[in-house]
């Protein structure tokens, strides 16, 4: 196969992975984009297989081939409450990738550059297996908090800032030293400091944040595995590298900043973390007062009667497994001609549409699923809400308290609705460490208990 | 401490201050409850679902009020001169007593009570705040009135409240106008409603149209403007020109409508007359009009309070005993009031009453602490409605300032800009073309991953993730590339990505697939 032909086949499979991106607009035409991108990664195989390959397949076909039942095992066996653990172990297999391709890269007696182009190739080697160190080791962590092997509190070293900042200059000056020493054909040394030095930044970054930002890291991870296959695509001089890291990078980056948006806080201030540290005391004295529990034949006997119920679900709908029930409630007063929504906050839960896809997994019809800014005027006119499980999302002191660690994030007006029960554990504070003067409005009744089993007997009521 | 819960002396009233179900939460905060023998009888509660609550039953009124330190009642403490019980006389020192007092009328009961060196609290004074919304008795016995108003005036109409249309003819509806849409109005409303009466409203109070609306009435407007929201969310006396509209309109609605609910009161004033001998006149024979406010008057000027009458063929009922006839549900919303009170009054949960005068709820309904008369308190800050925007206008913010602050904006994106081009210059100077190519590209890709990823509806973030992770899996043609190495690790190492890269690629689009098919409608 010639050089033109492999080409054409890249420029096919960017196009179409640029397709799959724009069908995830609509849930409809989403699932065709998954199709064209599944194709686009078909293709690319393909021609590289026939194209560039010459030796070794039975290796490849053996790699391909187990690498690809494991993946799909891991697909059809993970639940939806564990997505964003299994998003994060995926990350961090990019990240190791571009690390292993980068040092064979680097390693191959076969790659031989000079002059500028030599100093730069240098440069992308070691960029790629930069960011490969800090996506690799970045995800794991995040994977170990996700799923709970590693405590979700943020560790926070003394003197962090500066750890970050030895650590980056420790990574710039190793990069020096190993273009220099690259060009006098060794340089195997700096290399590998960097890549340790880069595995602990990662470890470090991740360890520093919070539980309630995980949606930030979990795009920003994303984000930088496609930065790893871009600076990999730049070291292989390869475009459909380039253009697809490119379009995954973007895509995190926007993610992210979505994330960080919803949350009122700067970039820069999650990724230094640390969040919700310093500031629980602060805040503990301001809201106190005395909360209405209420039991479950209550509030059937409230949901029976309403007419309009919103239901905002947060990180506890997802530990508790509740979904299914709240769909078996929907359905029941849906039945009733109670008109049921559900109110997503972009950052409920662990990664960015976490409970949008916990809803629908439940079968949860996605056209009464609205987010926060389509429905948030709508409050006034709700009769029910239902908390399940969420806390800082529908926090008014992010509206009245300007002291407040969470003030200016946008929150869920729940309280202007005619009454709000919230399902809740106990009354701990949420991620932010911020008391939640919510749970002490007078329309507002707190039911106390483990949501899936508080809910099915609020349906046994009903 | 012990609460006695006395049988109501007044005639007539069959209310009771507790309730086997609200003994239960009284014995929760750590209180003693002690009922006099047959308290409940009125409202259907037996002397033994109390003792099965866990209530002593006393025999004996002396017995029940000497024993207790709390005193829980409805009706203010009165005397009775056929059976000769005076309830006062039997109140003690450092006694806490919790009823409706009406201190504003009864200035000769506060002094009594001062005298007896009493604490009491008036259920009728709790101050109307968000916060105190659950102990307001009024609006508690004021939605039970609403309620048994329009079951009063069932009893005395003689049609259906529903139109119907039968083989023997048609029915038509029952109309009915309810004046003052506060808790007892909106109450009528909603019961007539529910019978299926067609129901009009009115209200001083513009803020009301929105809540009588929703309760599917009609807001009948006046073609005036002013504005009748006084203190703490109460009507207050309006303009003798809106009066007299108001009056137009009333008479006007009087030969139309079959039931007239009258709701309108205004605090420390007696009832405004809005039903003149003329209107009933007007009505049709067999109407029914019903005066809840009776007993301030009444807004009816041929109302006779606790009395039904029947004038120019209508029928007027002026009974001020409406809660009372409805005993079972009122006593309990009132007990239920009383245990928030008490709980309020008893953070600590260990059945002893702490009297905060901190606190604005407790201040408000205290008339007298310890023999002090402490009645009338200062008044209340908040009030229900929103006041009227004041007139001084703010101060309209300089225009320099912001002019000032712009520049610093505009300059520092001018300066990002700039960093970028000479960047790119920079770059572009030593740069080989073959890397320029790649660049452009480069460029380009993240301009165009900018404008699709914000399309992607946020529902499908996660699904965006996953797929994203499954293409960025496009890293294997490195790894590709390098598989057919003549160096053997190089090989291996390439081997292993391969593997790695294909767990990603098979588990992105499977977990992809997977999560999309569920998203239906």
């Amino acid at each position: 196969m010639s050089a033109g032909i492999v080409t054409v086949a890249y420029i096919g499979a960017s196009v179409l992975f640029i397709l799959a991106l724009g069908g995830l607009s609509h849930p409809e035409t989403a699932r065709r984009g998954n199709l064209y991108g599944i194709a686009g990664m078909g293709i690319a195989l393909l021609a590289t297989l026939f194209g560039v390959v010459t030796a070794n397949y039975g290796l490849l076909i053996g790699g391909l081939a187990v690498g690809g039942l494991i993946g799909l095992l891991l697909a059809r066996r993970v639940q939806m409450t564990q997505m964003p653990e299994l998003v994060a172990i995926l990350h961090s297999l990019v990240g190791l990738a571009a690390m292993l391709v980068g040092f064979a890269n680097f390693m191959d007696p076969n790659v031989q550059y000079s002059g500028v182009e030599a100093t730069i190739h240098d440069v992308e080697v070691y960029l790629g297996i930069l960011i490969g160190a800090v996506t690799f080791s970045g995800s794991v962590i995040a994977f170990g908090k996700l799923s709970g092997r590693i405590s979700g509190k943020p560790l926070v070293l003394p003197a962090r800032h500066w750890l970050n900042l030895v650590l980056l200059l420790g990574s710039i000056w190793y990069g020096i030293e190993f273009v220099e020493q690259s060009a006098a054909g060794a340089g195997l040394v700096p290399l590998v400091i960097m890549s340790a030095i880069a595995l602990l930044f990662g470890i470090h970054m991740v360890m520093a944040i919070g539980g309630a930002d995980m949606p930030v890291v979990i795009s920003m991870l994303n984000s930088y595995s496609g930065w790893a296959a871009a600076a990999t695509g730049f070291m292989l001089s390869n475009d459909l590298l380039i253009v697809t890291g490119a379009l995954v990078g973007s895509s995190g980056a926007i993610l992210s900043y979505i994330m960080c948006r919803a949350m009122n806080r700067r970039f820069l201030a999650v990724i230094a973390g640390g969040f919700g540290t310093s500031t629980g005391v602060a805040a503990a004295d301001g809201a106190d007062g005395e909360v209405d529990p209420i039991e479950a034949p209550e509030a059937a006997m409230l949901l029976a009667d309403a007419k309009e119920v919103m239901i905002v679900p947060g990180y506890g709908m997802a530990v508790a497994q509740a979904q299914h029930t709240v769909f078996e409630l929907t359905k029941q007063l849906k039945d009733k001609g109670v008109n049921v929504r559900f109110g997503i906050h972009p950052v409920a839960g662990r990664m960015p549409g976490h409970m949008n896809v916990l809803l629908a997994e439940a079968n949860v019809p996605y056209d009464i699923v609205y987010e926060m800014d389509e429905i948030n005027d709508d409050f006034p006119d709700i009769d029910v809400s239902i908390v399940i499980g969420a806390n800082d999302i529908v926090n008014p002191s992010a509206q009245d308290e300007p002291d407040s660690p969470i003030a200016g994030m946008p929150v869920l007006e729940v309280w202007k609705g005619r009454t709000t029960f919230v399902l809740k554990r106990s009354m701990a504070t949420g991620y932010a460490g911020v008391q939640n003067p919510l749970f002490f409005k007078e329309n507002t009744r707190m039911l106390f208990g483990d949501a899936r089993d508080s809910l099915g007997e609020v349906l046994r009521n009903l | 401490m012990r609460i006695g819960v006395p049988r109501e002396i007044h005639s007539g009233e069959k209310r009771v201050a507790t309730t086997p179900d609200v003994v239960q939460g009284l014995l929760k905060l750590g209180f003693e409850v002690a009922v006099e023998s047959g308290a409940g009888d009125g409202a259907s509660f037996t002397d033994e679902a109390y003792r099965d609550a866990g209530a002593a039953i006393v025999e004996s009124a002396d017995e029940l009020w000497s024993g207790a330190d709390i005193i829980l009642k409805v009706r203010a403490p009165e005397t009775v001169s056929d059976s000769g019980r005076d309830e006062l006389d039997r109140l003690r020192e450092g006694q806490i007593l919790i009823s409706f007092l009406w201190p504003g009328q009864n200035p000769e009961l506060v002094n009594r009570l001062a005298e007896k060196r009493v604490t009491a609290l008036a259920m009728d004074s709790i101050p109307r705040i968000s916060r105190a919304q659950k102990l307001d008795a009024l609006s508690s016995m004021a939605n039970i009135a609403g309620y048994r108003a329009v079951i009063e005036a069932a009893e005395n109409f003689g049609r259906f409240f529903m139109g119907q249309i039968t083989a023997a003819g048609k029915v038509p509806p029952a109309k009915v106008l309810v004046i003052g849409a506060g808790v007892a109005g909106l109450s009528a409303i909603g019961t007539a409603k529910s019978m299926g009466a067609i129901v009009r409203a009115f209200d001083t109070r513009p803020e009301v149209r929105e809540q009588v609306e929703s309760m599917d009435a009609e807001f009948l407007m006046l073609d005036f403007e002013e504005e009748g929201s006084g203190a703490g969310g109460y009507a207050r006396v309006m303009s003798k020109e809106f009066i007299e509209a108001e009056m137009a309109l009333f008479r006007q609605q009087a030969e139309e409508v079959d039931i007239i609910i009258t709701t309108a009161l205004i605090p420390g004033k007696p009832a405004p007359e809005l039903i003149t001998a003329d209107m009933v006149e007007a009505m049709k024979p067999g109407s029914v009009i019903v005066d809840l406010a009776a007993e301030q008057g009444g807004n009816c000027a041929l109302t006779e309070p606790d009395e039904l009458v029947t004038r120019h063929g209508v029928t007027i009922i002026g009974y001020t005993d409406l809660p009372s006839r409805l005993a079972s549900t009122s006593s309990q919303l009132y007990a239920t009031n009383l245990r928030h009170l008490l709980s309020d009054m008893c953070p600590e949960k260990n059945g002893e009453v702490v009297v905060d005068m901190e606190d604005e709820v407790i201040r408000g309904a205290t008339v007298v602490r310890d023999g002090q008369t402490t009645w009338p308190p200062p008044a209340p800050k908040v009030t229900a409605a929103a006041p009227p925007p004041s007139a001084k206008p703010t101060v309209a913010p300089e225009p320099a300032p912001v002019e000032k602050k712009r520049a610093p904006a505009w300059v520092s994106r001018l300066i990002l800009f700039g960093l970028g081009g000479l960047g790119l210059l920079g770059l572009g100077a030593v740069a080989p073309p073959s890397f320029m190519a790649h660049f452009t590209v480069f460029v380009l890709a993240c301009f165009v991953g900018y404008m699709v990823v914000w399309n992607v509806t946020p529902a499908l973030h996660t699904p965006l993730m996953s797929v994203t992770n499954a293409i960025s899996s496009i890293i294997i043609i490195g790894a590709l590339l390098q598989i057919s190495s003549d160096v053997p690790w190089i090989a291996w190492v390439a081997g292993f990505t391969v593997l790695i890269t294909s767990i990603n690629i098979a588990g992105g689009f499977a977990v992809t697939r997977r999560m999309l098919a569920m998203f239906r409608k």
